[in-house]
């Protein structure tokens, strides 16, 4: 069996500073990290191989510095590793992203033994987009069943039993054959360090392989900006424009405390 | 010439600083209260390989011992966040686990080594006597051959790790030569017979590092355990102490820099006199005199690292490293402390702790005297 994880590199949230004039992100010196709840992927699979036996394919699209975020996760101790990388995949939205990677996870298992079984895990959603978007779409391109929000997974035989946390206050099992997609959060699990062996062996064993658009066969059309249905076009910092008031206590003593307000502004 | 350190280098800086912020420093002042070693840290540090950083893949250890700069990186994110912590994984690599490696027989590796590079058992280093400090060469533990075995009698104080240790490098005079004794390094199992540690000690700083008297009453060690060879013991001791030295340099380093960052953090929030503290020259050079003498250490710290990884003589450059880095250390975590006046007395604040700690690196492993005693020798001989 085949686990591929699919992770993306980005900025440190914690330190990442906004340029008040220009509105824009300052990405200088900011520390570029593992999307947080990526590593609760990485981990999830780690379990599986320790528990089923599986090859754990790290697979990343992003600059050539991303290969660090791979370094880590080969760290933790993924098997192998591909970054997704060349100019003409910048500016790709999730759609042209979630093409790529099928691309890739396709190449890999054409090479690999005739329909060996496998699972892709994403993280639910990267801190700088939020969308949420790249494993479903992704479970599309594959063509493969998708479950999401998934705190939960257990293997039995070809099939995996997922709880998943789609709803609020409420959760749902499903269950579905292999190949699938699913998404986790981080309730799942929690993340390994890499040990100092697996360090070292991240830098001296194991290999970051490469791909661009050629060696991915990839239509030109699909791919990067030209491959975006959407397109960012502003990124600004929403101003404060007035107050904010938060109501609490019981709906009644809310609305009461409301109705004072309105009246206090002379609205109602 | 070349500063940077590599990818890998910094991927050890990293994962090293993460684990120990998220598992050390919460219970770093809760161990410095209790002078106690955290067991669950214990447990992690073992999984993360880093009792043996220095030690080859064949003896269980994580296959650094090329790489004193990633040693040295170690130690120092731990020293930034603990240390007691630094000094336990620092001596326990340095002085004991890597003398094994270098000077031991390959039965001593196996028999060993090994067990102290994976973390199974803790090793500590036993040289200071009540007596005989800097002039270590006037040790009186004794060793006496006795058939197939040496007979050792005599004490040890100031063990780092001595009370929780389970294999030991002992040395003890096994001759003498006119006026001089003859010593030898033995390597001694914390089970055998005769053995007992003494006086667990309570100290201003590092409190959490286990400090110990080891007391010897006719314990008898097989011949196999001498390390180096009968009557090498005092080289083999200088040459175990110009490794040590770099890694208390870089437990330093860490310390220097805790203080540093503690500091610029309160510049920046303290308002006196309608501005931040940091609005203020008197502080603002205190900050650059903490940068520049952290700085200067830790350079000089990688170089004696670089120069012991390309097989250079490093004694002089590991000297200098440990007298910098213990005055930087001590010099910023003094200015740490006055630039959060009174708060920085008080328990809550991390600063106070990092001032007591510091104290102790202008002591252990040569005192700054002898430091300079050493350093000055060595220029005076030198021709320029
Ligand atoms: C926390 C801690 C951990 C330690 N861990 C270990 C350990 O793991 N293993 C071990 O063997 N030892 C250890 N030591 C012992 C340490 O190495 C000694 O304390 C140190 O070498 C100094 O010896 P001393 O305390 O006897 O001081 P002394 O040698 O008595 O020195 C007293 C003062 O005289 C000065 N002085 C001495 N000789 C000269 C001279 N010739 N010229 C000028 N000044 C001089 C010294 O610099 C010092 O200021 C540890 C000590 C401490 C405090």
């Amino acid at each position: 069996m085949k686990v591929f994880v699919c992770i993306k590199q980005v900025p440190g949230v914690a330190e990442v500073k906004i340029d008040v004039t220009t509105g824009k992100l300052i990405r200088e010196g900011v520390p570029s990290i593992i999307n947080p709840v990526d590593k609760h992927a990485i981990e999830l699979a780690l379990q599986i191989k320790e528990e089923q036996g599986a090859e754990v394919i790290a697979l990343s699209m992003g600059p050539p510095q991303a290969e660090e975020a791979l370094r880590e996760a080969l760290a933790m101790g993924v098997d192998k590793a591909y970054l997704l990388t060349d100019k003409e995949f910048a500016g790709a939205d999730t759609l042209a992203t979630s093409y790529t990677l099928a691309l890739a996870i396709r190449k890999i298992l054409q090479e690999s033994e005739k329909n060996e079984k496998y699972l892709v895990i994403c993280g639910l959603q990267a801190i700088d987009g939020d969308t949420a978007q790249v494993g479903p779409e992704l479970a599309e391109e594959l063509n493969i069943p998708q479950i999401t929000y998934v705190q939960k997974i257990e293997f039995k035989g070809d099939k995996i039993i997922a709880e998943s946390a789609l709803r609020q206050d409420e959760v749902m099992v499903m269950e579905t054959r292999l190949p699938a997609l699913i998404t986790v959060l981080k309730e799942i699990n929690i993340p390994r360090f890499p040990t100092l062996i697996g360090i070292v062996d991240a830098y001296e064993k194991k290999e970051v392989v490469y791909l661009d658009t050629r060696q991915l066969n990839a239509d030109k059309r699909k791919i990067g900006l030209t491959g975006s249905q959407t397109q960012v076009w502003k990124i600004f910092v929403p101003q404060q424009k007035g107050e904010h008031i938060k109501l609490s206590g019981s709906v009644k003593e809310m609305v009461k405390q409301l109705c004072q307000y309105l009246k206090e502004d002379k609205i109602l | 010439m070349d500063f940077s350190i590599t990818k890998k280098q910094q991927m050890i800086r990293k994962i090293t600083r993460e684990f120990a912020e998220t598992y050390i420093a919460p219970v770093a002042e809760e161990s410095d209260k209790n002078s106690q070693l955290d067991p669950n840290v214990f447990k992690l540090i073992k999984e993360m390989n880093y009792f043996g950083i220095c030690i080859p893949r064949k003896y269980g250890g994580a296959g650094l011992h090329n790489d004193t700069i990633s040693f040295a990186i170690i130690v120092e994110e731990i020293g930034r966040v603990d240390a007691s912590w630094a000094i336990t994984v620092g001596v326990h690599c340095s002085v004991v686990a890597y003398p094994l490696y270098i000077f031991g027989t390959e039965e001593q590796k196996q028999k060993f080594l090994i067990p102290l590079a994976t973390g199974e058992k803790l090793g500590a280093f036993a040289l200071t006597e009540a007596n005989a400090g800097s002039d270590a060469a006037g040790i009186e533990t004794s060793a006496v051959l006795d058939g197939d075995e040496w007979v050792l009698n005599g004490s040890k104080i100031f063990a780092t790790n001595g009370g929780i240790a389970k294999t030991l490098l002992v040395a003890a005079k096994t001759g003498q030569r006119g006026r001089k004794s003859i010593f030898s390094v033995f390597i001694v199992d914390t089970d055998t017979k005769g053995f007992s540690v003494g006086v667990k000690e309570d100290k201003l700083g590092v409190r959490a590092s286990n400090t110990s008297e080891l007391v010897f009453q006719d314990v008898r060690v097989p011949k196999e355990n001498v390390l180096g060879g009968v009557g090498n013991g005092y080289q083999i001791v200088l040459k175990i102490l110009d490794f040590g030295r770099i890694l208390i340099a870089a437990q330093c380093v860490g310390l220097g820099q805790a203080a540093l960052e503690a500091s610029v953090k309160y510049a920046n929030e303290r308002e006196q006199f309608g501005r931040k503290i940091g609005k203020f020259q008197g502080i603002q050079w205190k900050i650059a005199d903490m940068g520049c003498a952290i700085e200067s250490a830790r350079l000089l710290t990688y170089k004696a690292a670089y120069m012991c990884d390309h097989g250079m003589d490093y004694g002089l450059a590991s000297s200098m490293a440990k007298l910098v880095a213990s005055e930087a250390a001590m010099q910023a975590t003094h200015y740490a402390v006055q630039i959060h006046g009174g708060y920085g007395l008080m328990k809550a604040y991390q600063v106070e702790r990092f001032f007591r700690d510091a104290k102790v690196a202008e002591i252990y492993e040569g005192t700054s005297e002898i430091q300079r005693m050493v350093i000055a020798n060595r220029l005076l001989r030198q021709t320029f």
